[in-house]
């Protein structure tokens, strides 16, 4: 047997297959089955961490999810993983572990300095503390704080593992598999449900895993748990999930489940992933998830060696650990007793119990007795000695009034307290259910819940094992809607304890509250909880705000009960006056890698890619992304910046011909006999004199007057328009279209298509464009006269179908070739071979953004920003006077919308052509205007023109159509203010004769 | 066919003809009858006869997926009545989900109950696999017709091979 | 995440719906005062209590429809068609 500490014949661990791993570099050997803190616990250490803020050595308290400080780093690499519990860290071989928040070593901590500087750290201390001087702050105090606190680092390589979501959905989910949850589940499972029973835990029993001393059946209780567990397994319609954490329990019954898959494995299989998360949809769900000893908060009870009563019963039962040789039994439950019992009955001395309770009785104190251990009512301990590990401790007479007297010291090894059980209501809680004050039992319990959900067992009150039993049953029963389940008879248990404890112990004099513990995690004491209530804060949840207890990762599971104890003695009201904080998910830590599940590097997001991208990609185009789309910026050829491509791809536009992959375009095909009259309601435009064969420039608004979408629309038949919109307005346009015809239209017949993905665009732009297409459309005729601008005609190009528009966001003679996706790129490499002989450019958004400029044409989200009319953006031309109503007719007429000063766009021109202003930049009236400066306008677009030979902007300037000629100062960060001149905003051919060619 | 994982194959679908029908009750029965069918099929399910099947998407849209011949007597069909007609056949692309765990690869992406009580073989729906807006067709107990807009094709497949790398080492059986 | 009952398509996870802000606010006629306009643009009640609201299942058959869903529980009362009046709840809530 490895470990001195270690009890042969005793746990359920594998003593065949030894483990053997590293801690903070040292071997540690354990054995399959063993946690870290076990194997640890096996060898005689406790010291397995720092605490938080003071740096304070620190060893398990608990045995299970609910531990506050053996928090570890495990695994290597992009492997590492923070913050684990070293309770619930299952070893393997080869397993790299290690202790956290010390500097240089876990037993000489540079850090502990802290402890001696606590008086300077009480709660909200850094409200108070770090205020002055004030530059100190950036550049002293955090930098401290920041390296003295803290938990494990955060691994920087990225995570090679894998990670899976999936969704299920039952009839019945039960968490927790602890004797009520197995109850449940088996019932359930028997009615024909569909069930999920989940545990945190790598095995299903609760515990019952550490209970020696009941009976079922006449079945010892690890026994009866492998019975049940085989019967449910089966059964096709129950799925057993261990190692699996309920973390949320969201609305409508949704429960999110984090299965760990890997991380107890030393050779994981090839593709598993390392966690998934169930989403969990559930009829019905039955919490059983147990009740939670309770830590007692004395001075010193932070020191390692100090631990739950049930968690030395688990290390004991389960892993045939010893914690210790000579314990200290603190206690104001019975439950203790029986643990004391179990560690006399393996040969561990048990120096003494102390009962806070006056007068302990019945069977279990009888049977400690019995068996010589010296149990002493009515004492309090007064203080825990020892730094590393605890060497003794004073046990102290309590009087009948209260008063503590004189008491004695006690050396030992171990000292386990016992608090009391406190159910967990964290699921039912994040469930939105109430919580109820149980007087008798001196603890909260679940309430009413808007949920269909059920608690059985201890989780709500339940203790004594027959009744957990029947309690799981029936709830099983219930949630399946079961008649009759299964019976079990308890042939052997202890009767559930009374009495327990919450708050500060009683003690003899002041004492030094700032070392006793209420949240170990947090590191917040006694002191800091009295503090908080005496500095005037009255409710819990500003208590717990303000002194970060129960805000650890452990979401207060030891702590919340203690505090809420001390605020109801310093305020002297009852708890349930006072109440509960409200529990947070997630139950347990979950790492981010299983919340990413698949949404992680390329698959984060989809990326749709246009039909063109395969084409771009070989001419060597550098992308952007716009919105989940991946468009071709520009297509630099060899030796050419970003400005030298764009620059010739623009001249290459206005010389000759430029040819562009416009598909993102948001296209809607809008059918039926009343198209015209929605479009007309829908747009501000009016459409009902619009030819068939015609395309017009229509603008959207909102009810509120504000310019929504823009885009080109043309008109296919009499009852029927394929309306473009923005790339990014796509799904926007067609559901606000959608919203008015659905609710407020619902008489017109009209019907709505989304064709972006049906129909791909090719952009054929330049003086040249005619020529290279007209040969490709097998008899069409698109000459000037026949095919003028704003014209569309449906045909074919080379065979395939084809809608081709002659519209221009350049300014030049252009066409809009639109033809289905699947044999875009067929069209688009004839006419870029027609295009050949002509000098055809390829062109990306870059280009097509200046050329757009240089003319003036506005983009829906950069000139506007939710706050323009269209009189703002100079479109008051494309609202309609005569339509009765359109969406943002009544808005429109508002004086607000039609003050002089709103913001208008305006053109911009700096006194030097050779300098580009940022875009955003604020416009101001004077070059020295003083602080703070109101500005008159801002810049939203700004490049350099290669047809004018300068730079141009466009900016929204208040009343900027009045304001041609002047000019205003743009402040800049770096340099002197820049004097620009207000300009008309069209700079390229104001009269478009360009594009009538 | 190409096998993701144990008990589930993947293909990509041939081009095919899709038409979305549009219209108010007299418009959907109008285009059922001239598919051979003596109704619409009812909402989320699926109708085929002669002339293609027709899956119903929305209380006023169908989907259809015609023959040649349904093709060309649809237009006829619906002359007379108020409708809209459009053909998508380049907006989707079309992927064959096959196996005794294909329902285990779209609950990896999907949230709704593939349990066969609840999703049976003839149901159609729009829906979400992961980001994607997506429609599935179950074909048989363990087929999917699976459809999203072309530009998300990749995605979609990508994430369905995701899941399909873990999908052998989960216990849950959807 | 929600799960609601699209009245064409039954109960369905939250993600594939859209939400449509308070339900039954009837647009106004457009020769209606600025007030009036203003107050139809901008004017909600926030309420704590059941609220009659618009849902879209965008990612499914692609209707609007109204429900009633306690801003306190989330509990949704009844998911009823646009155009059909709030359903009266009697005294129950």
């Amino acid at each position: 047997m490895s470990g001195a500490f270690r009890l042969a014949g005793r746990g359920c661990i594998d003593t065949t297959r030894p483990v053997v791993f590293r801690f903070d570099g040292q071997m540690v050997r354990g054995y399959a089955g063993d946690t870290v803190a076990s194997a640890l616990l096996a060898e005689g250490r406790h010291l397995m961490g720092r605490s938080f803020k003071y740096h304070r050595p620190r060893g398990p308290v608990s045995a299970g999810s609910d531990e506050p400080n053996a928090l570890i780093g495990v695994g290597e690499g992009g492997r590492y993983t923070p913050n684990l519990r070293a309770t619930q860290v299952e070893i393997y071989g080869g397993m790299v572990a290690v202790s956290q928040n010390r500097a240089p070593s876990l037993r000489f901590d540079i850090g502990a300095l802290n402890t001696l500087a606590a008086p300077l750290l009480p709660a909200g201390f850094y409200y108070k503390t770090f205020m002055w001087p004030r530059g100190f702050w950036d550049k002293v105090y955090e930098p401290l704080i920041r390296r003295a606190a803290g938990l494990g680092r955060a691994p920087t390589a990225p995570d090679p593992d894998h990670y899976a979501l999936h969704y299920a959905h039952c009839d019945v989910l039960v968490a927790g598999g602890g004797p009520a949850g197995l109850a449940a589940a088996l019932a359930a499972g028997q009615a024909g449900a569909r069930v999920i029973l989940c545990d945190e835990n790598a095995e299903c029993g609760g515990s019952l895993l550490t209970d020696t001393y009941s009976l079922i059946d006449g079945l010892p209780c690890g026994e009866w748990v492998v019975r049940i567990v085989a019967e449910l397994q089966r059964l096709p319609n129950v799925q057993l999930l261990t190692r699996c954490s309920a973390f949320n329990y969201g609305p409508h019954n949704m429960v999110a489940l984090n299965q760990r898959l890997t991380d107890h494995l030393a050779m994981p299989p090839t593709d598993m992933p390392r966690e998934r998360i169930w989403q969990v949809r559930a009829r019905e769900v039955v919490l059983a998830a147990g009740a939670l000893e309770r830590v007692l908060v004395f001075e010193g009870n932070d020191r390692p060696g100090i631990m739950l009563a049930s968690a030395a019963r688990t290390y004991l039962h389960r892993y045939g650990v010893a914690c210790g040789r000579k314990a200290i039994v603190v206690t104001a439950d019975d439950a203790a007793y029986r643990v004391a019992l179990d560690l006399a009955e393996a040969g561990m001395k048990v120096a003494a119990i102390a009962d806070l309770r006056p007068a302990p009785g019945g069977p279990l104190v009888e049977a400690a007795r019995a068996r010589g251990i010296e149990v002493l009512p009515a004492t309090t301990i007064q203080r825990a000695h020892g730094h590393l590990r605890v060497t003794g401790a004073e046990l102290a007479p309590v009087g009948a009034d209260g008063t503590v007297g004189k008491g004695r010291t006690v050396s030992c090894d171990l000292v386990l307290m016992s608090g009391g059980f406190t159910p967990s209501l964290h699921l039912h809680s994040q469930a939105r259910g109430a919580l109820r004050f149980d007087d008798a039992l001196g603890v909260y319990l679940p309430g009413e819940s808007i949920e269909r959900v059920r608690s059985a067992g201890s989780c709500r009150g339940v203790f004594a094992l027959d009744d957990v039993l029947r309690d799981g049953v029936a709830a099983g029963l219930a949630a399946a809607g079961g008649e009759t389940g299964p019976v079990w008879t308890v042939t052997r248990q202890d009767a559930p304890g009374t009495g327990g404890f919450a708050g500060v112990l009683p003690r003899r004099g002041p004492g030094h509250l700032a070392l006793a513990f209420v949240d170990f995690q947090n590191d917040v004491t006694a002191k800091d909880v009295k503090l908080a209530v005496r500095e005037g804060f009255r409710s819990i949840e500003h208590v717990k705000r303000y002194t970060t207890t129960g805000m650890a990762t452990d979401q207060g599971k030891g702590s919340n009960v203690n505090a809420l104890a001390i605020v109801s003695n310093v305020l002297g009201r009852r708890p349930e006056e006072i109440g509960l904080t409200t529990y947070r998910p997630p139950y347990t830590p979950v790492t981010f890698g299983a919340f990413a599940g698949h949404a992680r590097g390329d698959q984060f997001d989809p990326l749709r890619l246009p039909p063109m991208d395969a084409w771009a990609r070989a001419q060597g185009a550098v992308f952007e992304d716009v919105g989940l789309w991946r468009r071709a910026r520009y297509f630099p050829r060899a030796g050419e910046d970003m400005a030298m491509a764009v620059a010739r791809e623009c001249r290459a536009v206005r010389a000759v011909a430029g040819i562009f992959d416009a598909s993102t375009l948001g296209k809607i095909e809008v059918a039926g006999p009343d198209a015209a009259e929605f479009m007309n309601r829908f747009y501000v435009n009016a459409w009902t004199k619009l030819g068939v064969g015609k395309c017009r420039y229509g603008l959207v608004c909102r009810d509120s007057g504000f310019v929504y979408d823009d885009g080109v629309v043309g008109r296919i038949a009499a009852d029927r328009f394929h309306v473009t919109t923005t790339t990014g307005g796509a799904a926007g346009v067609l559901n606000m279209m959608e919203d008015y015809l659905q609710t407020e239209w619902p008489d017109l017949d009209v019907w709505l298509t989304s064709i972006t993905e049906q129909w791909a665009v090719i952009a054929l732009q330049g003086p040249r464009a005619r020529d290279i297409l007209a040969p490709l459309v097998d008899g069409l005729d698109i000459s000037a006269g026949a095919m003028p601008h704003m014209a569309l005609r449906e045909g074919t190009i080379g065979g395939v179908p084809m809608r081709l528009f002659r519209v221009s966001f350049t300014g030049e003679l252009g066409y809009e070739i639109n033809v289905p996706s699947s044999q875009a790129q067929a069209v688009w490499d004839r006419v870029w071979q027609a295009g050949a002989a002509f000098g055809l450019t390829p062109y990306g958004t870059e280009a097509m953004h200046v050329l757009r400029a240089e003319k003036g044409y506005l983009i829906v989200g950069q000139e506007t920003d939710g706050t323009m009319t269209p009189g703002d953006v100079g479109c008051s031309w494309a609202v309609s006077k005569v339509k009765p109503d359109f969406i943002g007719k009544r808005a429109l007429a508002l004086p607000a919308l039609n003050a002089p000063d709103r913001l208008q766009m305006v053109g911009v021109l700096t006194d030097d052509p050779r300098l580009v202003l940022e875009e955003g930049m604020q416009l101001v009236p004077a070059a020295d205007s003083p602080m703070p400066m109101s500005a008159e306008g801002h810049v939203t677009s700004s490049y350099f023109s290669p047809a004018l030979d300068r730079s141009i902007a466009i900016a929204m300037v208040k009343g900027g159509r009045g304001r041609m000629g002047t000019s205003l100062y743009a402040p800049s960060l770096d340099g002197p203010a820049v004097k620009v001149m207000l300009v008309d905003p069209v700079f390229y051919d104001p009269e478009g004769a360009r594009l009538n060619g | 066919m190409v096998e993701i994982a144990e008990g589930c194959a993947l293909a990509g679908l041939p081009p095919m003809v899709r038409l979305v029908v549009q219209g108010r009750p007299a418009a959907l029965d109008a285009a059922a009858a001239s598919l051979g069918l003596d109704a619409p099929p009812p909402m989320l399910r699926v109708a085929s006869g002669v002339g293609g099947s027709a899956l119903r998407l929305g209380p006023f849209e169908l989907l259809i997926l015609p023959t040649l011949e349904g093709r060309a007597g649809l237009d006829a069909a619906l002359a007379p009545v108020p409708h809209s007609l459009v053909e998508v056949s380049d907006r989707n692309v079309g992927f064959l989900l096959e196996g005794a765990r294909a329902a285990d690869i779209l609950a990896g992406l999907c949230p709704l109950d593939f349990a066969l009580s609840s999703f049976p073989v003839g149901m159609v729906t729009r829906t979400l696999l992961d980001k994607a807006g997506a429609m599935i067709w179950r074909t048989d107990a363990h087929s999917f017709h699976v459809e999203v807009w072309r530009s998300f094709g990749p995605y979609v497949e990508a994430q369905m091979r995701e899941v399909a790398k873990g999908i052998s080492f989960s216990l849950l059986t959807v | 995440m929600l799960l609601i009952d699209c009245p064409y398509c039954g109960p369905r996870a939250e993600i594939e719906f859209a939400y449509g802000g308070e339900a039954h606010i009837a647009r106004p006629a457009a020769d209606v005062s600025e007030v009036e306009w203003s107050a139809f643009l901008y004017l909600r009640d926030n309420t704590k209590g059941v609220l009659a609201e618009r849902w879209r299942h965008s990612h499914g058959c692609g209707r609007f429809f109204n429900a009633l869903r306690d801003t306190r529980t989330d509990q949704f009362h009844a998911f009823y068609e646009i155009g059909t009046p709030r359903p009266d709840m009697g005294g129950a809530v």
